[in-house]
């Protein structure tokens, strides 16, 4: 069945049930020439990432000075420059450095920075300054800033049960699917539907009841689009079977089936290694690598690259010298990992980290995180940073 | 003052987490400012939590081995859940509703994380004994919390090394708010809190060495402060009162400020000298309390969500991760604010997918997670029904959760119409989907879980 032939047919279309005006009508929606539909894909690293043993400054005396028992040893490490390298458990991702789709930016972090993980993570969502709360997610205010591709929950999806901070605007927010199916089923238990078809006028006025009405309208439609746009595609691609790899394996599943989402959220967890660092972190590491050159490369072969912008984030690094436990205690700058298939500058974006001009241990952050978002909200996704951001950021020349 | 049934379900639902049939039953003849009185003196003897026996010191925890790490982030685990759970229960069952609801006030006003659970219950103590009494001597207790002190590093605030975290906040959040005072102020304040700290036993101590004695200029007043000096001179502003008014407003009454309501409200806090019954009996006997505009119109924290139904039908928990779960799912972890400044609230509490959560847990609680549908099926919506009927009892045995049924509908007196009973359960007015659920359901078990499943109920 043709997409709009199932529209025609499928209970939202049917004149029984009444379509909200705010919604736009799914028909509209032209499915045919979705290329240069540009997505960005945001990866969380949830625990504070050490940096300086994922991407490794092995040329870097110190580095060695101040890891006396958990560097990552010169004969393991990938070399890409002269100064730093990959971890091995991130073998993986070599192939994708040398086909021009990765770019290392080094040293990004934020004045004054937060050494608590909620504390910082919630910096890194919201895209505020350390002494600022604000109470919406940057890809949220995006979402808010009436971009015409944003006027449905489903333009940011991230690939969980609940949604992170974020994704929440003030009148947008995303919406979180963890699996389009059971999503789905969930919405069409009968007396849901009874409830979406059977509103009134009063229920989708502009105070909180007819916020909710709203919201629970969306989500059905949402469900139902997602899921049927979704279902269309299989994978082919080789994916490891890790929970995180099938997070990425379903962005890539509605990338390439050509669902209208801009920006799709995944997380992975398990970074705060203040004992036993290498097993720990490389396993995480491990994980995180393989998923992530699979769904680049699945991304490849469906033709999709090209309209993907992949960002790995953690809310922060940790202290350059590791403690007596050969673990390493939080920290302040750290790297950031983009991906893409059209990068502006393929491989390492700026300098190694200065190991030597400490702040009390810590790396002084050369590069603030709000200039690599300002680049992609700039340059990806076509809005003005300084709407989203607060304040204007000059951004960054990687893409 | 007019009785009226409507006006004690309002105060009800706002002073306390929903009013029960029962206590309809008991309240309904009575005035309003009857009912009030009835709500402070219900309020009047204070249970403190006291789940977690005693302190574990984090200091011994850091000279440990690997093996006994592991068992006291373990303990500690436990002790976060028990006292999480402990207090979800102490909302649903105790009748001193207007202190618990005025305690989890506190608890986003003073927002905190510790991972000592013993501080934490200090700390949740001290706002519940607070929690309807003197503003000033809730605010000077929490600042000398452990968790307070810890949490906002007045810990290490000490006499040439000032931090100034706790004195920010002390400005920014808990009293005067943004644009009342000056960066310099901050630092000047922070002097006056060096020393402030805790010892091993989790008591405060001034440390007198710690402590800078020089003069400071502080708002315009220039002495030699300490800490209860600033907390003094913040309180003199009446802008203090404002600020809390405005937060409690929004609390109570409605998220939009009405600058006329509020400023009353200062008035009476600030010439009661931050007495907060005389201002709370003033609220919630204003006329501009149950207005149309000012009713059913709220967003329940997931809190309030989940103790209202815990109370509403009796709900108790064989297993109390599925408190926890059901906190996680919809954003709001007892005793884990998101930062300082407290959980947002309002709107910010609904998504996609926390609301399709707040619609499925009353009957995955009451019903292993079948919504009874009275309305027409449709052919295509047989395999639902049938699929949900085989997952009924394997859901019922994860989530182990009872209603008191019985109870429930016994309490329901005799010939009350299902119009009265979606009243009492719902805080908004009834709207053409509600009149359809009432039109259409014909036993009372499933009227009242369509009721809980929709999102009216989200409203109080």
């Amino acid at each position: 069945m043709k997409r709009r032939d199932f529209l025609r047919n499928s209970a939202l279309a049917s004149g029984a049930l009444l379509i909200p005006s705010f919604l736009k009508p799914l028909e509209a929606m032209a499915m045919g020439d979705m290329s240069g539909y540009k997505n960005l894909v945001i990866i969380q690293l949830s625990g504070g990432n050490d940096g300086l043993n994922t991407i490794v400054p092995y040329g870097n005396d110190i580095y060695y000075q101040k890891r006396k028992t958990i560097a990552i040893q010169q004969p393991d490490i990938i070399k890409l420059t002269d100064v730093q390298g990959l971890n091995p458990n991130l073998s993986a991702l070599k192939e994708i450095y040398d086909q021009g789709w990765m770019s290392i930016i080094n040293s990004v972090g934020y004045p004054n920075p937060d050494r608590s993980h909620f504390r910082s993570m919630d910096i890194w969502q919201t895209g505020s300054d350390a002494n600022q709360f604000l109470t919406t997610g940057w890809i949220g205010r995006y979402l808010d800033s009436n971009c015409n591709t944003c006027t449905d929950p489903y333009a940011a999806i991230e690939v969980d049960d609940t949604l992170s901070l974020a994704m929440k605007g003030v009148k947008m927010k995303g919406i979180a699917v963890e699996n389009p199916a059971k999503l789905y089923q969930a919405t069409r238990d009968p007396f849901f539907k009874q409830l979406v078809h059977q509103h009134d006028s009063t229920h989708l006025s502009e105070d909180n009841l007819g916020y909710l009405y709203k919201t629970m309208i969306e989500t059905y439609s949402s469900a139902d689009y997602i899921q049927q746009t979704s279902k269309t595609y299989s994978t082919t691609a080789l994916y490891p079977q890790t929970a995180f790899a099938n997070q990425l394996k379903s962005v890539a599943k509605f990338i390439n089936s050509g669902l209208k989402t801009r920006v799709y959220y995944v997380s992975l967890s398990g970074f705060d290694t203040h004992t036993g660092q290498q097993n720990q972190q490389g396993r995480q590491l491990k994980i995180y690598g393989d998923a992530v050159a699979a769904f680049i490369k699945d991304l490849k072969q469906a033709n999709k690259l090209d309209d993907t912008l992949v960002m790995a984030f953690s809310e922060f690094g940790r202290r350059v010298e590791q403690n007596a436990s050969n673990g390493t205690d939080h920290g302040t700058a750290n790297n950031v990992m983009i991906f893409g298939g059209k990068l502006k500058k393929q491989g390492v974006y700026n300098n190694a980290p200065n190991l030597s001009q400490l702040d009390n241990g810590d790396m002084k952050y050369e590069v603030d995180f709000r200039d690599v978002y300002a680049t992609l909200l700039d340059k990806w996704l076509n809005v003005n940073n300084s709407q989203i951001l607060n304040k204007s950021f000059s951004g960054l020349n990687f893409v | 003052m007019i009785s009226s049934i409507k006006y004690i379900r309002h105060l009800y639902a706002r002073a306390g987490f929903g009013i029960r049939f029962e206590e309809l039953k008991q309240a309904e003849n009575l005035s309003v400012k009857q009912a009030v009185a009835g709500l402070f003196k219900a309020s009047e003897t204070i249970i403190p939590a006291d789940i977690i026996a005693g302190n574990i010191s984090y200091k011994d925890f850091l000279q440990a081995n690997e093996g006994t790490k592991k068992m006291f982030l373990q303990e500690q685990r436990q002790q976060e859940k028990a006292l999480n759970i402990d207090w979800i229960n102490k909302m649903s069952t105790s009748d001193a509703q207007l202190r618990e609801k005025m305690t989890l006030f506190w608890h986003n006003h003073f927002a905190c994380r510790t991972q000592n659970a013993w501080y934490a219950q200090q700390l949740n103590n001290i706002q519940r004994n607070n929690a309807v009494g003197n503003f000033k001597t809730l605010l000077l207790e929490v600042s000398k919390a452990p968790a307070m002190l810890q949490f906002l590093n007045n810990q290490q605030n000490q006499k040439n090394h000032p931090n100034e975290n706790f004195a920010r906040e002390l400005m920014e959040l808990f009293t005067i708010g943004r644009g009342n005072y000056t960066e310099q102020d901050v630092k000047e304040s922070a002097r006056a809190f060096t020393g402030w700290g805790f010892n091993k036993q989790g008591s405060f101590v001034a440390r007198p060495a710690l402590h800078d004695t020089g003069q400071k200029t502080f708002l315009g007043n220039t002495g030699n402060f300490g800490g209860e000096d600033i907390i003094n001179i913040l309180l003199a502003k009446k802008e203090t009162a404002r600020f809390i008014c405005t937060k409690l407003y929004k609390y109570f009454v409605n998220e939009t400020p009405d600058a006329l309501h509020i400023n009353a409200m200062a008035e009476v806090f600030y010439s009661n000298n931050y007495e907060l019954k005389p201002l709370l009996e003033f609220v919630f006997t204003a006329d501009w309390f149950y207005a149309e505009k000012n009713t059913g119109n709220l967003i329940k924290a997931p809190v309030e969500f989940i103790v209202g139904l815990n109370r509403q039908f009796y709900i108790t928990y064989q297993n109390p991760d599925v408190v926890l779960q059901f906190e996680r799912a919809l954003g709001q972890v007892l005793f884990y604010p998101p930062n300082v400044a407290g959980w947002p609230g309002g709107r910010n509490w609904i998504d996609s997918s926390s609301l399709m959560y707040r619609i499925k847990i009353p009957s995955t609680v009451l019903n292993g997670g079948v919504i009874d549908f009275s309305g027409k099926v449709d052919p295509e919506d047989e395999a639902f029904i049938a699929t949900t009927r085989k997952q009924k009892e394997a859901v019922t045995t994860k989530v182990q959760a009872q209603a008191d049924w019985d109870k429930f509908l016994n309490s329901i007196p005799g010939g009350t119409g299902k119009t009265t009973i979606a009243q009492t359960i719902l805080a908004t007015s009834i709207s053409s989907n509600i009149t359809e659920i009432i039109n259409k359901t014909t036993d009372t078990k499933t009227l009242v879980i369509e009721l809980v499943s929709t999102p009216e109920y989200q409203l109080c």
